[in-house]
C-alpha cells in the first residue's frame, strides 16, 4: 500500500515535469478549463436559462458532445482487438494509449452529463432510487462507470507492473481485456438506445441508430488516436511505428464505409417513404419552413466525411502520413458534427406538436463545453506524460531519472513489448 | 487573473539548466530552493485563478443553497406522515418568506375507486385560450418566462396532423373561419413513457391515473421531456418568477406548490382540486362547455357516457401511450341497441 502511494506521488510529481512547451500547454488547458468552470458557476446560479435550450429543444450541445465522446471512448478497444485477437504486436503499447484515451473521454462524458442537469445538487437521488432496469439512462450510468473502471484497471495495472519491473500476470489482464471489448460495444449500444427507445421522436426511433453509432465511433475514435499518436511522435522522441498507424488507417476506412452505407439506408427509408416522419430529416438536410440552421453544418460534415474517405482510400494516405493526418482531422470534425448536433438537435425539430423552434448554443454554454474538452485533454496529456517514462523504464521503483526540463519520452527501442508471466 | 497564471506558468518554465552555470549539482541547494519558490508561485497562482473562477457562486440566492434538510429529504413514496409534515412545514416556511403569505399546503392522496379522464369537445372549442390562462393562475406557474401547460393548436380543416397546426395564432377574434381548435395538455397516459425513462423515479403514475412529479426529487435531466409524445412537460430553465399578489395559496405537495429552478413540471389534472371533488380550473373557466372531466370507473359519470356514446379519438394512438385524454365531437353514434331493435322489428 505504502509503495503504491509512493508510486502515485511520484506520478503526480512527474506530471509537472517538462519543458516550457509542456508547461505552456498545461497552463493553456488549465486556463480554458477554469474559464469553463467559471461559466458553469454562472449556469449553476442562474439555471439552464443561460443556455440556448428551450422546452422545444430540451437537449443541446452538452448531450451532443456526450454522445460523440461515448463513441470515442468505445472505439479505444478497436485497438485492443487487433492486438489480443490477431496478435498484432506492433500495437501493443498503443493499446495502453488507447485505453487512457478512453479514460479521458469517459470523464468528459460524465462531466457533460453533470453540467446538463438542472439539479446537480440532487444527483445522489440516483443512488437512492435507481430506476433500474426500466430507465435506459440507469443502464448508461452503469455502462459508463463500469467502462471507466475497466479502463483504469488495465493500463493502471500494466503501468504499475512496469514501474515495479514485474511481469504483469496474464490473469489480471486478459480476462479484463475481453470484458472491456464487450463492454465497449455495450456502452455505445446503450447510449444509442437512450434515443432509439423514444416513440415520441421518430427521427431517433429507428433500429439503425445503434449500428450507425458503432460504425461512426469506430471511425472517429481511431482517427483521433492517429492524430494523437502523430502529436506524440512530433513533440517527443518517441517514434510511433508506421505500421501501427496504417493498421489504424484501415480500421478507420472500413468503419467509415459502413457508416456511409448505413447513412444511405437511413436516407432511403426516410425520403423514399416520405411519410410525416421525414420532417426532422428534412429539417436537417434541406431545411423546413424556411428554418435551416443545421443545413450548412450537416453539409459541411458530409463534405468533410466524403473527402476524408476519398483520401483514406487513395494510396497517397499510405505513403504520406501528412495526408493521413489531414484525412483524420477532417473525419473527426465531420463525425463530431454528424453524431453530435446532427443527431441530437433534429430529434427535437419539429416538436411532437409540430412546432419548429431552432436552437443555437449561447456563449456561456460554449465556454462550458470548451472547458470540459480542455479538462479532458489536460487529463490525457498528464496520463501520457506519466505513462511514457514508466513504460520506457525511466521511472521505476528504484530509479527516478529526470532529464532536466526536456520531455523524456522514450525512444522507440526503449519500448519493449509487454511480456506476460 | 487568468493572464497572471499564464505568466506564472511561462516564467516558471525556464529550465534551471538554461538560467546559468548552475547545472551539474555544483551549486548546492540553489536549484531546489528556486524550484520550490517556483512551484509555490505556480500553485498560488493556480489556486487564486480557481477561486476567481468560482466567484459567481457568491450570487446564489439563499433559498437555492443546498441544505442538510433538503439533502436528507426522502422520496415521496418513502416518507411517513411525520416526515411529510416536516417537508410541508419547510416548504410552507419558504413560501411564506418569499411571498409574505402563509400557504395552505397539504399532501392530498388519491380517492379510492376513482380514475380520472378528460374529454374535450372539438365541436365546441373556439380557441379562446381562457383555459391556458386559468391554468397558469391556478397552478402557480412562472410568469416570466411564462410556463403554460396547455397549448391550443389552430388546425386547418381537413387534417388532424399536428404539424399543420398553428401554435401562435393571434386574431382579434376567435374562432377564425376554416379552422378548428385543439387544446393539448398532459394526457395522463396509462402507459406513460415519461415515467419509464426517469432515472430516479421522480415521476410516477398514481392510483387515480394522474402522473405526478416530486419536485424535490427530480434531478432535471429532461429525459422525460424528450420522451413525452404530447410535449406536455415544461422545465424551469430559470428560477420561476411569480409576483407575490399572484400566488394561489391553496396548494399541494404533488401539484401546484411553487417549483424550484431546474426541475420539470406539467399538468396534474389540478389534483389539489379534483381529489376533493372539484373540477379542474381549465374546465371551470371554459365558456363553451367544451371540457368534461370525471371518474371513468363510475358508469353514470358524464365522461363515461361520452366515451360510450360520442365519436371519440385519442391523439397519436400509434405511440401506444393509452391517453386518459379524449377528443370527441357532438355527434353521437346511433343509439345502437334501439337501432338494432328497430331493424329486427
Ligand atoms: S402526456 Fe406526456 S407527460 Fe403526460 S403522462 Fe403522457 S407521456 Fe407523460
Ligand atoms: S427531468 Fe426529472 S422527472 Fe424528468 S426524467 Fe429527469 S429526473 Fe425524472
Amino acid at each position: 500500500m505504502k509503495a503504491y502511494l509512493k508510486f502515485l506521488y511520484r506520478c503526480f510529481k512527474r506530471s509537472f515535469v517538462g519543458g516550457w512547451k509542456y508547461h505552456l500547454w498545461l497552463g493553456f488547458l488549465f486556463v480554458i478549463a477554469l474559464v469553463g468552470l467559471n461559466a458553469y458557476c454562472r449556469q449553476y446560479v442562474y439555471g439552464l436559462g443561460t443556455t440556448g435550450m428551450t422546452d422545444q429543444v430540451s437537449w443541446g450541445v452538452y448531450i451532443a458532445n456526450f454522445t460523440f465522446l461515448v463513441g470515442v471512448a468505445a472505439s479505444a478497444v478497436m485497438l485492443v482487438i487487433p492486438v489480443y485477437i490477431y496478435k498484432r504486436e506492433e500495437l501493443h503499447h498503443l493499446v495502453i494509449f488507447g485505453e487512457l484515451l478512453a479514460v479521458a473521454a469517459i470523464i468528459m462524458c460524465l462531466l457533460f452529463i453533470v453540467v446538463d442537469l438542472g439539479r446537480p445538487d440532487q444527483m445522489h437521488h440516483m443512488m437512492l432510487r435507481f430506476h433500474f432496469p426500466v430507465s435506459i439512462l440507469t443502464w448508461d450510468v452503469i455502462a459508463l462507470n463500469g467502462y471507466l473502471l475497466l479502463n483504469l484497471h488495465i493500463p493502471g495495472y500494466l503501468i504499475y507492473c512496469a514501474y515495479n519491473k514485474r511481469k504483469p500476470h496474464k490473469n489480471f489482464v486478459i480476462p479484463f481485456v475481453f470484458i472491456a471489448i464487450a463492454w465497449a460495444i455495450s456502452i455505445h449500444t446503450v447510449t444509442a438506445f437512450l434515443y432509439s427507445g423514444l416513440g415520441a421522436r421518430p427521427f431517433w426511433n429507428s433500429a439503425v441508430i445503434a449500428p450507425r453509432f458503432l460504425a461512426s465511433a469506430f471511425a472517429a475514435g481511431p482517427a483521433l488516436l492517429i492524430i494523437t499518436l502523430q502529436m506524440i511522435r512530433h513533440f517527443t522522441h518517441w517514434r510511433v511505428e508506421r505500421q501501427a498507424l496504417l493498421t489504424l488507417r484501415s480500421i478507420v476506412t472500413v468503419a467509415m464505409f459502413i457508416n456511409m452505407f448505413l447513412l444511405g439506408c437511413e436516407w432511403f427509408t426516410e425520403f423514399y417513404t416520405d411519410s410525416t416522419h421525414v420532417a426532422s430529416a428534412k429539417y436537417l438536410y434541406l431545411g423546413l419552413d424556411g428554418k435551416s440552421a443545421l443545413v450548412p453544418w450537416i453539409r459541411t460534415s458530409f463534405a468533410l466525411n466524403m473527402i476524408a474517405l476519398m483520401l483514406l482510400v487513395l494510396p497517397i494516405s499510405r505513403r504520406r502520413l501528412r495526408v493521413l493526418n489531414i484525412a483524420c482531422i477532417m473525419l473527426f470534425i465531420g463525425i463530431w458534427i454528424e453524431k453530435g448536433m446532427g443527431l441530437i438537435i433534429p430529434g427535437f425539430i419539429p416538436t411532437p406538436l409540430g412546432e419548429i423552434v431552432e436552437y443555437t448554443p449561447t456563449l456561456n454554454e460554449t465556454l462550458i463545453s470548451l472547458g470540459i474538452w480542455a479538462c479532458g485533454i489536460l487529463i490525457y496529456t498528464i496520463l501520457v506524460r506519466i505513462t511514457v517514462p514508466v513504460l520506457s523504464g525511466r521511472l521505476t521503483k528504484d530509479a527516478e531519472s529526470f532529464d532536466g526540463g526536456r520531455l523524456d519520452f522514450a525512444k522507440e527501442e526503449d519500448l519493449t513489448a509487454i511480456n506476460y508471466q | 487573473m487568468n493572464q497572471n497564471t499564464k505568466q506564472n506558468q511561462e516564467s516558471s518554465s525556464n529550465t534551471p539548466a538554461s538560467v546559468g552555470g548552475c547545472s551539474g549539482g555544483s551549486c548546492g541547494d540553489k536549484p531546489t530552493r528556486r524550484s520550490f519558490l517556483r512551484t509555490s508561485a505556480v500553485a498560488a497562482g493556480g489556486l487564486a485563478a480557481a477561486m476567481a473562477a468560482l466567484k459567481p457562486l457568491m450570487e446564489l440566492e439563499s433559498e437555492d443553497r443546498p441544505t442538510v434538510e433538503k439533502f436528507l429529504q426522502k422520496h415521496y413514496k418513502e416518507m411517513d406522515g411525520d416526515e411529510m409534515q416536516t417537508a410541508l412545514t419547510r416548504i410552507s416556511k419558504e413560501v411564506e418568506k418569499r411571498f409574505d403569505q402563509r400557504p395552505d399546503i397539504r399532501d392530498i392522496k388519491p380517492m379510492d375507486g376513482v380514475e380520472f379522464v378528460y374529454a374535450l369537445n372539438l365541436t365546441r372549442c373556439i380557441g379562446c385560450r381562457k383555459c391556458v390562462h386559468a391554468c397558469v393562475a391556478e397552478n402557480n406557474q412562472s410568469r416570466s418566462p411564462e410556463i403554460q401547460y396547455i397549448r391550443v393548436l389552430e388546425m386547418p380543416r381537413g387534417t388532424t396532423n399536428v404539424e399543420k397546426g398553428n401554435h401562435h395564432y393571434d386574431h382579434p377574434t376567435v374562432p377564425s373561419d376554416d379552422h378548428y381548435y385543439m387544446p393539448v395538455q398532459c394526457h395522463q397516459c396509462a402507459n406513460p413513457p415519461c415515467v419509464k425513462v426517469c432515472p430516479v423515479e421522480a415521476t410516477w403514475q398514481e392510483a387515480d391515473g394522474i402522473t405526478v412529479i416530486d419536485y424535490d426529487w427530480c434531478i432535471g435531466c429532461r429525459y422525460c421531456e424528450a420522451a413525452c409524445p404530447y410535449w406536455a412537460r415544461r422545465f424551469n430553465f430559470t428560477k420561476p418568477k411569480l409576483p407575490k399578489k399572484d400566488l394561489n395559496p391553496k396548494m399541494s405537495y404533488l401539484s401546484n406548490r411553487p417549483r424550484p429552478k431546474g426541475v420539470v413540471e406539467k399538468c396534474t389534472f389540478c389534483l389539489h382540486r379534483t381529489r376533493e371533488g372539484k373540477m379542474p380550473a381549465c374546465l371551470e373557466v371554459c365558456p363553451t362547455g367544451a371540457r368534461k372531466f370525471g371518474n371513468v370507473l363510475d358508469p353514470e359519470s358524464e365522461v363515461s357516457q361520452i366515451l360510450k356514446n360520442n365519436r371519440v379519438f385519442v391523439l397519436k394512438e400509434e405511440v401506444g401511450t393509452l391517453p386518459r385524454f379524449f377528443y370527441y365531437f357532438d355527434e353521437r353514434y346511433p343509439a345502437s341497441d334501439e337501432a338494432k331493435a328497430d331493424k329486427t322489428a
